[in-house]
């Protein structure tokens, strides 16, 4: 074999999305946002759906998702994803619209649309990344804080009794009868990765189907809030956020039906 | 098609003519008969999409979403519900996106009362929500520009790509009076290069944001934005004079103020005091030089409106105290008869203010 010929060898066994824009990420190291990106970006590419797609990305760290996932997107006020992107579905119901909202944005400023458009079954895609803390502001207390956690504004910890309790909205939004699939995952280790890429192509697939709304929270990391190395916060996340947030399908589709 | 209509129906009955293609909002007084009146004939006609959302803040962000999209769409509320849409229209003014916002005025601050008022004037033409930012803000005296007034909206929206407020009041929108519809439209989409529809192979993905984090960027935004103002003040000054030609004393009232405001002036004229009325009808942009180019010719101008003095702030600025502007108004609901704003003008001008 010539050296020519191994110039020519083409085994790809890795490669960007084309999806994914191939531009620097402002996300820290380690931090979840990155995979989860990607993951919306390889479904949208396996399944061609790149021209029929539209994102919403509201305020909090995901609000740059438009600079990464290279499909038309909407920015949407904090709180407001869920509504833009019943706007956008409303006018444009052929199309694959989803939202890619934080826990302080769909859990807090925005529970009312998250409640009410899941309760509509709107049929979108609402993906839903729950960090526990607000990561572009700088580490506060999020809706999904855990107790005890510290944050920047519970300083000492979260105190139940004062500071309510994590909210558990993905359990939520299970109980309306607009959700059709309805899961939690996370991106902290390989196989939850696939996991939740197939949770992703479940949620597109069922919206070409005109099921109603599929809601998936992944379960993520924030290293630079949390204060902690990125193996660290996996670590942690495993310790302690996943008892609390237990991963799994909450609500899935009766089988025959889907 | 003259049917004899409620304000507020007509204006949902000019949308779907217009060809409007999505309507969100939110049950309040005295605008309720606007989803009412689309929930029963809007979709069966022209397949417009009409949604009661949870508030209207929510109302606004459907507003904004299906605005990027390129579609026709529009809400309509009272006072404290644009209230509420105020940072959702920050974002559509600063995102450039077309859209009509209907405010039927009640009666504030607060939760105030379901009578009407004009007290919303400053919040609509002077930005409302934060930053720098101008809506198209037109004010209908008639239920005939209630119903005219939306094509009219819907036709400047996407020209500037600019958000349009139709400014009314409780009265407007709850009284009948003959209405002359225009043809029905086709619902149609123009292809346009902006809106967020799906990308093809053939260009850049779009975004529709309002968020530019490198100040350089933003200032460059607002330059843009600022131009385009320009702009309409240019082209965009609409207006009524009434009897104004050899008026000595000019009453300036904008929306439904105005014909209660011409009534007055005849009155005023049976007594030999000859008064002319200046109706702006863009609110924004607003008609300086061409209540200014009355300076020269009149006494003074006394400017009534249902609140207490907002527009009056334009008419000085206007005049630029070339001669005198006093102010009668009525507030929380209470709409002015002509005799009242008779009485205070033959008052200032007994008194010597004009």
């Amino acid at each position: 074999m010539s050296i020519d010929t191994l110039d020519r060898i083409e085994t790809k066994v890795f490669e960007r999305p084309t999806s994914l824009i191939d531009t620097e990420m402002h996300y820290c190291p380690g931090c979840g946002h990155g995979t989860a990106h990607r993951l919306i970006a390889e479904v949208i590419d396996e399944m061609g759906i790149v021209e029929e797609t539209i994102g919403v990305a509201p305020v909090g760290c995901s609000v740059f998702a438009y600079n990464y996932i290279g499909v038309d997107f909407s920015e949407a006020a904090h709180g407001r994803a869920s509504a833009v992107a019943t706007g956008i579905k409303r006018v444009l119901p052929e199309k694959y619209v989803f939202s890619y909202q934080g826990d302080g944005d769909l859990a807090a400023i925005g529970t009312g649309e998250t409640i009410h458009t899941c309760n509509r079954g709107e049929n979108i895609l609402i993906i839903f990344i729950n960090n526990g803390i607000y990561g572009m502001t700088g580490g506060q207390m999020a809706p999904t804080t855990l107790p005890n956690m510290k944050s920047t504004t519970s300083p000492f910890g979260r105190d139940t009794k004062s500071m309510g309790y994590p909210l558990k909205i993905t359990e939520l939004v299970a109980q309306l009868p607009g959700t059709y699939y309805v899961t939690r995952q996370s991106v902290h280790k390989p196989l939850n990765v696939r996991r939740t890429k197939k949770a992703i192509q479940k949620g597109f697939e069922y919206q070409k189907l005109n099921k109603g709304t599929s809601f998936i929270e992944i379960v993520s990391n924030c290293p630079s809030n949390w204060k902690m190395t990125p193996v660290e916060s996996n670590k942690w996340l495993d310790e302690n956020m996943l008892p609390y947030y237990p991963l799994g399908d909450i609500k899935v589709p009766n089988e025959k039906e889907a | 098609m003259i049917k004899l209509m409620k304000g507020n129906e007509a204006l949902a009955e000019a949308a779907i003519r217009a060809g409007a293609d999505a309507y969100f909002g939110y049950p309040i007084t005295p605008q309720s008969e606007v989803l009412e009146y689309l929930a029963r004939e809007a979709e069966k006609r022209t397949g417009m999409v009409v949604l009661q959302a949870e508030s209207e803040v929510a109302s606004i962000n459907m507003v904004y979403g299906a605005a990027g999209t390129g579609k026709k769409v529009w809400t309509s509320s009272s006072s404290p519900g644009i209230s509420l849409m105020q940072e959702g229209i920050s974002y559509i003014a600063s995102a450039e996106l077309p859209c009509l916002i209907v405010n039927v005025q009640r009666g504030g601050p607060g939760l105030g009362t379901i009578q009407p008022a004009q007290s919303d004037y400053f919040q609509s033409v002077k930005g409302g929500g934060h930053g720098d930012y101008h809506m198209i803000v037109i004010a209908p005296a008639t239920v005939q520009e209630m119903s005219d007034f939306v094509k009219l909206s819907f036709e400047l929206a996407f020209k500037y790509r600019n958000p349009v407020m139709i400014l009314t009041d409780g009265a407007l929108g709850q009284m009948m009076e003959k209405v002359e519809f225009f043809e029905q439209q086709e619902r149609t989409t123009e292809k346009l290069d902006w809106a967020t529809v799906g990308k093809p192979t053939d260009r850049d993905h779009n975004v529709i944001t309002s968020l530019h984090i490198k100040p350089d960027k933003m200032e460059e935004i607002n330059i843009h934005l600022q131009k385009k103002y320009r702009l309409i003040e240019e082209n965009e000054i609409r207006f009524e004079e009434i009897m104004c030609e050899d008026a000595d004393y000019i009453i300036t009232a904008f929306g439904l103020v105005a014909r209660i405001c011409t009534k007055a002036a005849e009155l005023a004229r049976e007594k030999g005091i000859k008064v002319g009325v200046f109706r702006p009808i863009s609110l924004y942009p607003f008609p300086y030089e061409k209540i200014k180019s009355h300076s020269s010719k009149i006494k003074g101008i006394l400017d009534v409106e249902m609140n207490a003095g907002q527009m009056i702030e334009d008419v000085k600025l206007s005049v630029n105290g070339k001669v005198p502007v006093e102010f009668y108004g009525r507030m929380g609901g209470i709409v002015p008869a002509p005799d009242e704003i008779l009485e205070a003008l033959e008052k200032y001008i007994e008194g010597g203010k004009l």
